[in-house]
C-alpha cells in the first residue's frame, strides 16, 4: 500500500520531468536556447503580480473541470463530456447573468447555480444511459460535446441575440469580477472564482473521503459486483457521479461566463477547458489536491506559453505538445513503474 | 426545383462531404475491431490534414497534377507513424486506450499547429495550388438520369472511399488475417492460445487506423478546407467514430453511417436553398449525427454490439 502512494506521486513528478525536457530537445532541435525558452515561460507566468494574476485566472476552471473528471474517476467513470458541461454551464450563467435583474446576493448565487444545473443535466444523460442501458459513458459525452456546442451557439444566435455573434455582458450583479483583486494584480482578469474553485475541491475531499457516498462512489469504482453485493445501488451511484462530475464541469463553465469573459461568443471550436481538465485530473492522479496542484502546472504553462513567441521566438503551441506528452507518460505509468523498478535493482 | 435538381444538388455533396469521414470511420473499425479503442481518430485525422497540405504546398511544382494524389499517399504514412505512438502506449504499455487516444488528439494539433508557425511564421498555411478538383467520370457521366447525380462533377476520392469500404469488409470478413484480427478483438487469450500473435495484431491494426486517419484528413483537407489551421478538422474525426459505432463496426455499415453523416453535412451547407428544409433550423442537422449515435448506443435503432474486448489492454498470461 505504501508502496503504492509513492508510485502516486512519483509517477506524475516524473511524466511532468519528462514532458518539460521532451519540450526543451524539440526547442534544441529547431535551434532554440531551451533555456530562453523555458526563461520566457517563467516569467510570463510569474513575472510580475499581472502574469500571476493571469495564471490563477487560468488556473479557477482548470480546477474544477479537473475535478469533474477526477470526480467522476473516482467512481470508475470516464467523463469526456466534461468539455460540453463547460459550455453549458457558461451559457446558463451568462443567461442569467445577462437576463435577470436582481440584487448581487440573489442574481449571482442564482447564475452560479444555473451553471451548475446545466452541467448536472449534461452529466445526468451520460449517467443514465450509463446505468440503465449500460452504454459506454465514453461516446456518449464526446458526442453530447458537440451537441453542447452546436446548440449553444444556436441559443446565442436566435434567442439570446438577434442574430449577434456574441451574448451581451453580464450584469455586474451577477460577476465575479473583484476590484480588490485587479488592483492587487495590474489589472489581470483574476476574479473571485477562484475562492469558488479551492472551497469546491474541498469539498470534493470532503464528499470523497469522509461521507458514506464518497465511500460507496470508490467501492463500485473498484467493483461493481461486490458493491452490489454489499447492497449498494450501482445504477444511483453511477447517475450521481456523473450528475456531481457535470455539476463541477458547470461550475467551470460559469467561471469564464460570469469572471474571465462576462459574455459568451458563438465559437467553430471547442473552449479546451474540458479537455485540459482531462490531462488536469489525470496528472492530479484524481485526488481534489493534487488536481489543484495539477490546475496550477498547467494554468501556469498555458499563460506563460503566451510570452514564448514574443521573447524567445518559440510558438506556444511547444506548451500543448509538452501537455500532451505528459498525459502520454501518465498513462503509461507502467513503464515508469517499469524503470523506476529497474533501477532499483540494479541499485542494489 | 425539381426533384432531379434537388438531388443533383445533393447528392454530389454528400459523397464530397462522406469521402473523409468514410475513410477514417475505416480505420477505426479496424482498430475496434482488434481491441483497441481509438478516440484518437480526430488527432490522425489532424496529422494526415497538415502532412497533406504542406506536401502538397511543397511539392506542388514537382508533380504538377499529381501532387494531390501523392499527397495524401504521405499523409497515410506519416498518419500510420504517428499512430505508433498510441499502440505502443495502449499495447505494450497497458496505458488506458481512452486517454492515450485524447493524448493523440492533443499532440497532433500542438505539433501541427506548431510546425505551421515554424515553417510559415503564420498559424495557417496558405491555401493549396494542387486540391482535388471535381471531374466528371468519362461515359458514366453520359447514362441519362443517374449520370448527373452520382457521375458528374464529382470528386474520385469519393469512389475510392467507397471501394476502400468494400475492400476492408473483405479484408476483415473473408480472409484468415481479418479472422485473426476480429479473434484478437472478441477474445484475446483464445487468439493467443491458438497461436495468433494479439500484440502483433493490435499494432498492425492501430496502424492501419493511423493510414486511413491520415487518409481521411489530408482528403479533407484536399478538398473541403484548402489549408491547415487548428480549425481545419473540428469534429471530424469524433463523427468519423460515431459512424464506426452507428455501424456497428462493420466496414459497411460504417461507410453507410458515414455517407448518412456527410449528407446530413452536406444539407446543413445546401439546405436553406431546399423548399422542405429552409424551414428546419440548422442546428438540427448539424447535432443530428450525434443525437443518432447516442440513439443507437441506447439501443433505439438496433442493439449495437461492440467487439467484446474492445477497450480491453492485454496482458499475456493474465486472467
Amino acid at each position: 500500500m505504501m508502496e503504492n502512494k509513492w508510485f502516486n506521486i512519483l509517477v506524475p513528478v516524473i511524466s511532468v520531468f519528462i514532458g518539460l525536457l521532451a519540450g526543451a530537445l524539440i526547442m534544441l532541435s529547431f535551434g532554440y536556447n531551451p533555456i530562453q525558452g523555458y526563461m520566457a515561460l517563467f516569467k510570463g507566468a510569474f513575472g510580475d503580480l499581472y502574469f500571476f494574476g493571469e495564471t490563477i485566472r487560468q488556473t479557477t476552471p482548470y480546477i474544477l473541470a479537473g475535478l469533474a473528471i477526477a470526480f467522476a474517476f473516482r467512481a470508475g467513470l470516464f467523463n469526456i463530456g466534461a468539455e460540453g458541461q463547460v459550455i453549458v454551464g457558461w451559457l446558463a450563467a451568462v443567461w442569467i447573468g445577462s437576463t435577470v435583474d436582481a440584487p448581487i446576493y440573489i442574481h449571482l448565487p442564482l447564475a452560479l447555480l444555473a451553471a451548475a444545473i446545466a452541467g448536472a443535466l449534461w452529466g445526468f444523460i451520460p449517467g443514465l444511459l450509463k446505468a440503465g442501458l449500460g452504454v459506454h459513458e465514453v461516446i456518449v459525452t464526446i458526442m453530447l460535446n458537440y451537441v453542447a456546442l452546436y446548440s449553444s451557439n444556436a441559443i446565442i444566435r436566435n434567442v439570446l441575440t438577434e442574430n449577434a455573434d456574441k451574448t451581451d455582458m453580464i450584469a455586474p450583479t451577477a460577476s465575479l469580477a473583484s476590484e480588490w483583486l485587479e488592483n492587487l494584480t495590474y489589472f489581470s482578469r483574476m476574479h473571485y472564482g477562484i475562492f469558488i474553485a479551492l472551497f469546491a475541491a474541498v469539498v470534493m475531499w470532503f464528499m470523497i473521503e469522509r461521507t458514506k457516498l464518497g465511500f460507496e462512489l470508490k467501492s463500485v469504482g473498484y467493483n461493481k459486483h461486490a458493491s452490489k453485493y454489499a447492497g449498494m445501488s450501482v445504477k444511483r451511484n453511477i447517475i450521481l457521479a456523473m450528475v456531481i462530475s457535470g455539476l463541477f464541469a458547470g461550475l467551470a463553465g460559469s467561471m469564464e461566463g460570469l469572471g474571465t469573459y462576462g459574455n459568451m461568443t458563438v465559437s467553430s471550436g471547442f473552449s479546451n477547458i474540458g479537455f485540459d481538465g482531462i490531462a488536469v485530473a489525470l496528472l492530479g492522479a484524481n485526488n481534489a489536491f493534487g488536481v489543484v496542484l495539477a490546475a496550477f502546472l498547467f494554468g501556469a504553462l498555458k499563460v506563460g506559453a503566451l510570452n514564448m513567441p514574443t521573447q524567445a521566438g518559440v510558438p506556444n503551441e511547444l506548451v500543448d505538445i509538452i501537455i500532451a506528452l505528459i498525459i502520454f507518460f501518465v498513462a503509461s505509468s507502467y513503464l515508469i513503474r517499469w524503470i523506476i523498478l529497474r533501477f532499483k535493482r540494479e541499485g542494489k | 426545383m425539381s426533384f432531379m435538381e434537388l438531388l443533383q444538388a445533393v447528392i454530389p455533396t454528400a459523397l464530397f462531404y462522406s469521402a473523409p469521414l468514410i475513410f477514417t470511420a475505416l480505420g477505426g473499425v479496424f482498430s475496434e475491431r482488434s481491441g483497441v479503442v481509438n478516440i484518437g481518430l480526430e488527432g490522425l485525422m489532424v496529422m494526415g490534414a497538415f502532412v497533406g497540405i504542406v506536401f502538397n504546398l511543397t511539392f506542388s511544382d514537382v508533380f504538377g497534377s499529381w501532387t494531390p494524389w501523392i499527397s495524401i499517399l504521405a499523409a497515410m504514412i506519416v498518419g500510420a507513424i504517428f499512430a505508433i505512438i498510441h499502440a505502443v502506449a495502449s499495447i505494450t504499455f497497458y496505458a488506458d486506450q481512452v486517454v492515450s487516444g485524447v493524448a493523440i488528439n492533443f499532440l497532433a494539433l500542438g505539433i501541427g499547429i506548431f510546425l505551421t508557425k515554424q515553417w510559415y511564421d503564420k498559424g495557417q498555411t496558405d491555401m493549396v495550388s494542387q486540391p482535388f478538383y471535381t471531374t466528371d467520370i468519362p461515359i458514366l457521366a453520359d447514362i441519362p438520369l443517374l449520370g448527373p447525380i452520382f457521375f458528374q462533377g464529382i470528386y474520385t476520392t469519393s469512389y475510392v472511399a467507397i471501394l476502400f469500404a468494400f475492400v476492408a469488409w473483405y479484408v476483415l470478413y473473408k480472409t484468415p488475417f481479418g479472422l485473426r484480427l476480429r479473434a484478437v478483438g472478441e477474445h484475446p487469450m483464445a487468439a493467443d492460445t491458438n497461436g495468433i500473435n494479439v500484440y502483433k495484431m493490435r499494432y498492425i491494426a492501430v496502424i492501419i487506423s493511423g493510414a486511413m486517419g491520415g487518409l481521411g484528413g489530408a482528403v479533407f483537407a484536399l478538398t473541403i478546407a484548402l489549408n491547415f489551421s487548428h480549425a481545419t478538422i473540428v469534429g471530424q474525426g469524433f463523427m468519423a467514430l460515431a459512424a464506426v459505432i452507428f455501424g456497428k463496426w462493420h466496414p459497411l455499415g460504417a461507410m453507410g453511417a458515414a455517407l448518412f453523416f456527410g449528407f446530413a453535412q452536406s444539407l446543413s451547407v445546401i439546405g436553406g436553398g431546399i423548399p422542405l428544409l429552409a424551414d428546419v433550423p440548422q442546428v438540427f442537422l448539424l447535432i443530428a449525427p450525434y443525437v443518432l449515435t447516442i440513439l443507437a448506443l441506447a439501443g433505439f435503432i438496433g442493439r449495437a454490439e461492440a467487439p467484446k474486448a474492445n477497450g480491453v489492454p492485454y496482458i499475456k498470461g493474465n486472467r
